[in-house]
């Protein structure tokens, strides 16, 4: 049965998370907007102590916990809705500030990569430490700096060692969200992606878990960026790093017809993409109701079921940006309601990726040009959220990659007949 | 909880109305279209599929519940097959739908069960209006009462079926607020004009109806003598649009998809370009959205959510722009051969304008 009835964790969560945004995230949004590279502790050692209390470990719903659960769940016979929860915290935590919400303590990507790809005993070794005292952080590293959405092009090479069981990295990797908050400031790990055969192109991309202390890792500058500010942007030399031989994720075995490897490494996308679709929602969100809360103020509301010729140019776009947002969430919770009820999802994964970077990108650019003088000045937190909002479409694949990945999708060809 | 599946029951019904609109509908829709209508065959057969029957309830004659999702889902896949045939076969909607939502016991009792009951007949409403801020909540066709009954006034056009209309479900002005009155199309002062053309559903008859001094007796008046709120049927009407609006986006979304796909250019299909391939997956985005959102407004206002009202109008306005930017695009994807009659494109694109006027045409 279609159904959009918010189930009932979900609207107590939500209700929960809106007090931390309101009062722990917009206070200082601006504050480490202007304060680049400082970190915010009071927001992550709180989120900590929170996630701690409320047995929430990493941030990627764990099958593990479920299967722990199985009887409870069984005699409550409720469809599983971790991801849903996830889309909700996400775009509320953004909703309150994007850039503070990237600095949440918890697995973030890597984890979400270990969850995806990982083995039992992966999960449990490297999942575990999001529980312990002092808050963790988990970062994925991918992006090089000649290639970016062209991950097949990586370069960063892994090498298995005989004599010691271990792979051995070397290479370069840029844009790790959070990398510095991973490998310095926490004892958490970045999942790093290589080549274990530059000569198989894709087949030979593995993900490789990196963990903080290893020898030839560093991070070796932090980016300076138009928006996000609070989160740290970091670059990642490896040379000559040492990993056990089971940090991989997933088969080191290489089948040269086929990107299973490969394939299986980018599913994780498909539980990603919807949750940073999520983050883009928030954001606009916001921006939606900071504009309709400066109109009010100017005693301006907003006329509803007025046929278009007969409404103000205002009234026009803010219904547009009601209309681009509303239904940009709705395939947000489409597609985390596939992931939460094991239907493959890469189509609508990319679809809600691609339609959230847009709109969050509308509106927030049309915000900022209807509130005029105001919406550019930074008294106002307009101006910020659209530097933050021009992310969405870039990171976790950009607007283009997804476009080809919905494009792929619909007309059912491989990327060597859609390149 | 969140679903995105419909029941059972709902996808029975999906499927029958999908068989009829591409073995019938979409079959003889270009030749609707030039004609100026379908074969009185054709409508009978999409009324048989029991959508708006299936509407009523079995003590007006009918064999279910009324369910704006269902319709939704209906008429989405009717007007996969063509708009102009999906307004045809429910126009009896537009006069037993109101009634059934705002109508009063005896109102129900009288007119539902000979329309639930019987074949497809030609009831319906006037609601348009010739004036380009046509306002479902301002109209300029007055009601005045009078000697204890009502006078109507006034200009309609884009009535379907009116030349052989059994009763009017006319709309009108009552001391500012908006009101229905069932008329029968033999009272003096109802006038049937000529048939009119228009940009597109040229395979449905519409006609211009004008209401000189035209009396109504008060029990006529929608709801008896104290009327009634016709918020949810403007509601009804909205989703229509919307889900219809889908319909025929879905329909050119996928021809232009499967033209592209066998189309050669360069040595390769013209889908594998990506100026085409990004193209169709933002129609594809766009399509899949706005379905969400019109579904989303369905279900609030089955489930009367104080919000329902905004939410239908926001699906509304969302399909409009989304069917004329896909169906633009579908054309443009067949390039000179989408502009040419023998393809569909060109009539979807001439449909897809008309999801902001034709509102009052088409319900759930």
């Amino acid at each position: 049965m279609i159904e959009f009835e918010m189930p009932k964790p979900i609207a107590q969560q939500r209700y929960v998370l809106q007090t931390i945004a309101e009062n722990m995230m917009r206070p200082v949004s601006r504050y480490f907007d202007e304060h680049e590279h400082e970190i915010p502790w009071d927001y992550i050692n709180f989120m900590h102590m929170a996630m701690r209390a409320t047995g929430a470990g990493s941030m990627a719903p764990s099958s593990e916990k479920k299967e722990g659960a199985e009887t409870e769940e069984k005699k409550e016979k409720r469809p599983p809705i971790g991801y849903q929860m996830l889309a909700f915290m996400l775009e509320m935590l953004s909703w309150g500030d994007v850039g503070i919400y990237l600095c949440t303590p918890g697995g973030g990507l890597g984890a979400a990569a270990v969850e995806a790809a990982g083995t039992p005993e992966q999960k449990q070794k490297f999942l575990a430490r999001f529980s312990e005292e002092k808050p963790v952080f988990a970062a994925m590293a991918m992006t090089e700096p000649h290639c970016g959405s062209d991950t097949s092009a990586i370069r960063t090479t892994a090498v298995l060692d005989r004599n010691t069981n271990e792979w051995v990295l070397n290479g370069e990797k840029i844009f790790v969200t959070a990398g510095h908050k991973a490998l310095v400031e926490s004892n958490g790990f970045v999942v790093v992606w290589a080549t274990i055969d530059p000569s198989a192109g894709r087949a030979g991309i593995r993900s490789f878990v990196v963990e903080a202390g290893t020898p030839g890792v560093k991070v070796t500058k932090l980016e300076h960026k138009m928006g996000i500010r609070a989160s740290d942007t970091a670059s990642i030399v490896l040379q000559d790093a040492r990993v056990p031989f089971e940090n991989l994720l997933g088969s080191p075995e290489i089948q040269p017809d086929t990107s299973k490897g490969f394939k299986g490494a980018m599913a994780t996308f498909d539980a990603t993409r919807p949750l940073v679709a999520a983050t883009g929602v928030g954001v606009a969100r916001a921006t939606l109701e900071l504009v309709k809360e400066l109109l009010a103020k100017q005693g301006i509301q907003i006329r509803y079921g007025l046929p278009r010729s007969k409404l103000t140019n205002i009234e026009r776009e803010i219904i547009d940006m009601e209309v681009m947002l509303r239904s940009a969430w709705l395939l947000v919770l489409k597609a985390v309601w596939m992931a939460d009820n094991r239907k493959p999802n890469p189509l609508e994964a990319s679809m809600a990726k691609l339609r959230a970077g847009d709109i969050v990108t509308k509106i927030t650019q049309r915000a900022v040009e209807l509130m005029g003088p105001i919406g550019y000045s930074r008294d106002y937190l307009l101006e910020k959220w659209f530097r933050d909002a021009k992310i969405t479409d870039i990171y976790e694949g950009t607007g283009q990659i997804n476009r080809l990945v919905v494009a792929r999708n619909i007309l059912g060809y491989s990327g060597r007949e859609l390149r | 909880m969140y679903s995105f599946e419909p029941t059972d029951e709902q996808k029975m019904l999906i499927d029958a109305v999908n068989r009829y609109a591409l073995n019938d509908l979409r079959r003889k829709a270009h030749e609707a279209d030039e004609g100026y209508g379908f074969p009185q065959e054709i409508i009978d057969k999409g009324w048989q599929l029991g959508v708006l029957q299936g509407s009523i309830p079995e003590t007006y004659g009918g064999f279910g519940e009324h369910s704006a999702l269902t319709g939704v889902l209906a008429a989405e896949e009717m007007s996969y097959g063509d708009l102009a045939g999906t307004l045809a076969v429910l126009t009896p909607a537009l006069f037993a739908l109101p009634i059934l939502a705002c109508g009063s016991e005896e109102q129900k009792k009288t007119y539902l069960p000979p329309i639930a009951e019987g074949g497809w007949q030609p009831y319906t409403a006037a609601c348009i209006e010739p004036f380009f801020d046509f306002d479902l909540l301002e109209m300029r066709t007055i009601a005045e009462k009078k000697n204890g009954h009502y006078v109507l006034r006034g200009e309609k056009i884009y009535v379907p079926f009116a030349n052989e209309a059994r009763q009017f479900l006319v709309y009108a002005n009552l001391e500012g607020r908006t009101q229905g009155f069932i008329v029968d199309p033999n009272t003096p002062g109802l006038i049937v004009g000529e048939r009119q053309k228009t940009l597109g559903v040229n395979a449905l008859p519409i006609y211009k109806v004008s209401l000189e001094d035209v009396i109504v007796p008060a029990e006529r008046r929608l709801g008896g003598v104290n009327g009634c709120d016709l918020n949810p049927v403007f509601d009804l009407m909205r989703l229509a649009m919307a889900a219809m609006a889908v319909g025929v986006s879905r329909a050119a979304f996928e021809y232009s998809r499967d033209y592209a796909k066998e189309r050669e250019v360069f040595g390769v299909k013209v889908a594998q370009k990506q100026a085409i391939a990004f193209m169709l997956a933002e129609m594809a985005t766009e399509i899949e959205a706005i379905r969400l959102l019109t579904w989303e407004a369905a279900w609030m206002v089955d489930k009367k959510r104080e919000e329902a009202s905004k939410q239908a109008y926001l699906a509304h306005i969302g399909a409009v722009d989304m069917a004329m930017m896909v169906t633009d695009r579908a054309v443009q994807i067949l390039g000179g051969h989408g502009y040419i009659r023998e393809h569909p494109v060109e009539l979807w694109m001439r449909n897809g304008r008309g999801f902001a006027m034709l509102t009052g045409l088409g319900i759930i």
